[in-house]
């Protein structure tokens, strides 16, 4: 089973779904920051289960999951920031009521 | 005294206990990061699944990323969100509803999703998914990202500059406002 492409694969579906579903359902600005953490973390998973079967490929896999691991280490950088931000004025992390840009 | 090459009984190879082990840990604890109602305990196990994921990444012949798995998202990200749920929890928001409305809607979107990916993974021919896996040199890593790869590298490391001066500007505390404020 570990030696197939399959299972890495629909392992990393997996934890993108759930990723998805906490994007989606959480009210918690942060819940959805860890959520897009979680989807990110499938991707690369799917990068490095490609790598792995992949003999031409040789080490660039994990190369490429380095780099991937280091912008997603800026996107939280960023993604924190503001959420800290939009707090200090709006006095709540809830998503649903970050409203009045809509009115 | 060595170990049996398959399970005794199952005739599992031990791989694959391992494999099916780490992946219930990351998917049972990301699992509870969405479901968990509590936004502390989601934190800890959001590193729980990231462990597991470390696990994989070893077993998968990559040490060199489950090592930077371990640094990045154990040691950095997941301390960084932690301190910014300690910074931005507040007793005034109403804790039970961790949920929006339309979560049942999500819920079903993600099923659907997992299913799409499901299938189209199942129903590809992969060319190379007979080949045997291989253990990848840390070396070879090194040569890779340090030589054959160092523009990438550099431009990496400039936006991780500019990320975390951008981050602090933006979080940082508005002098002028809070005087107005005071």
């Amino acid at each position: 089973m570990s030696q197939s492409l399959d299972a890495y694969l629909l392992l990393a579906a997996g934890l993108f779904a759930i990723g998805t579903f906490g994007f989606l359902a959480k009210r918690n600005a942060i819940a959805m920051l860890m959520s897009i953490e979680l989807m990110l973390n499938a991707v690369n998973l799917a990068i490095v289960a490609f790598a792995l079967f992949t003999p031409s490929l040789g080490a660039q896999g994990s190369v490429i999951a380095l780099f991937v691991m280091a912008v997603a280490a800026a996107e939280a950088t960023v993604g924190l920031a503001i959420v800290i931000a939009i707090y200090r004025n709006r006095r709540t992390p809830l998503v649903d009521e970050y409203a009045s840009m809509r009115e | 005294m060595s170990l049996p090459e398959t399970m005794p009984y199952t005739g599992w190879r031990w791989d694959d206990l391992v494999f099916l082990a780490l992946a219930g840990v990351m998917l049972g604890s990301a699992l509870l990061v969405v479901l968990s109602r509590n936004i502390i305990r989601s934190g800890l196990f959001m590193v729980l699944s990231f462990l597991g994921l470390a696990g994989i990444y070893a077993l998968a012949g990559s040490p060199i990323v489950a090592a930077a798995q371990v640094l990045v998202y154990i040691g950095a990200i997941s301390v960084l969100i932690l301190f910014a749920v300690m910074l931005t929890q507040s007793k005034a928001g109403p804790a039970a509803l961790v949920f929006q409305r339309q979560a049942w809607i999500a819920a079903i979107a993600s099923v659907v999703l997992l299913g799409l990916i499901g299938a189209s993974i199942l129903l590809t021919e992969f060319p190379a998914a007979e080949a045997l896996p291989t253990v990848h040199e840390t070396r070879e890593v090194a040569f890779l990202i340090f030589d054959a790869n160092v523009f990438a590298f550099e431009v990496v490391s400039l936006l991780l500059l500019a990320a975390v001066v951008g981050g602090i500007f933006i979080a940082r505390r508005d002098e002028s406002a809070d005087e107005e404020g005071a």
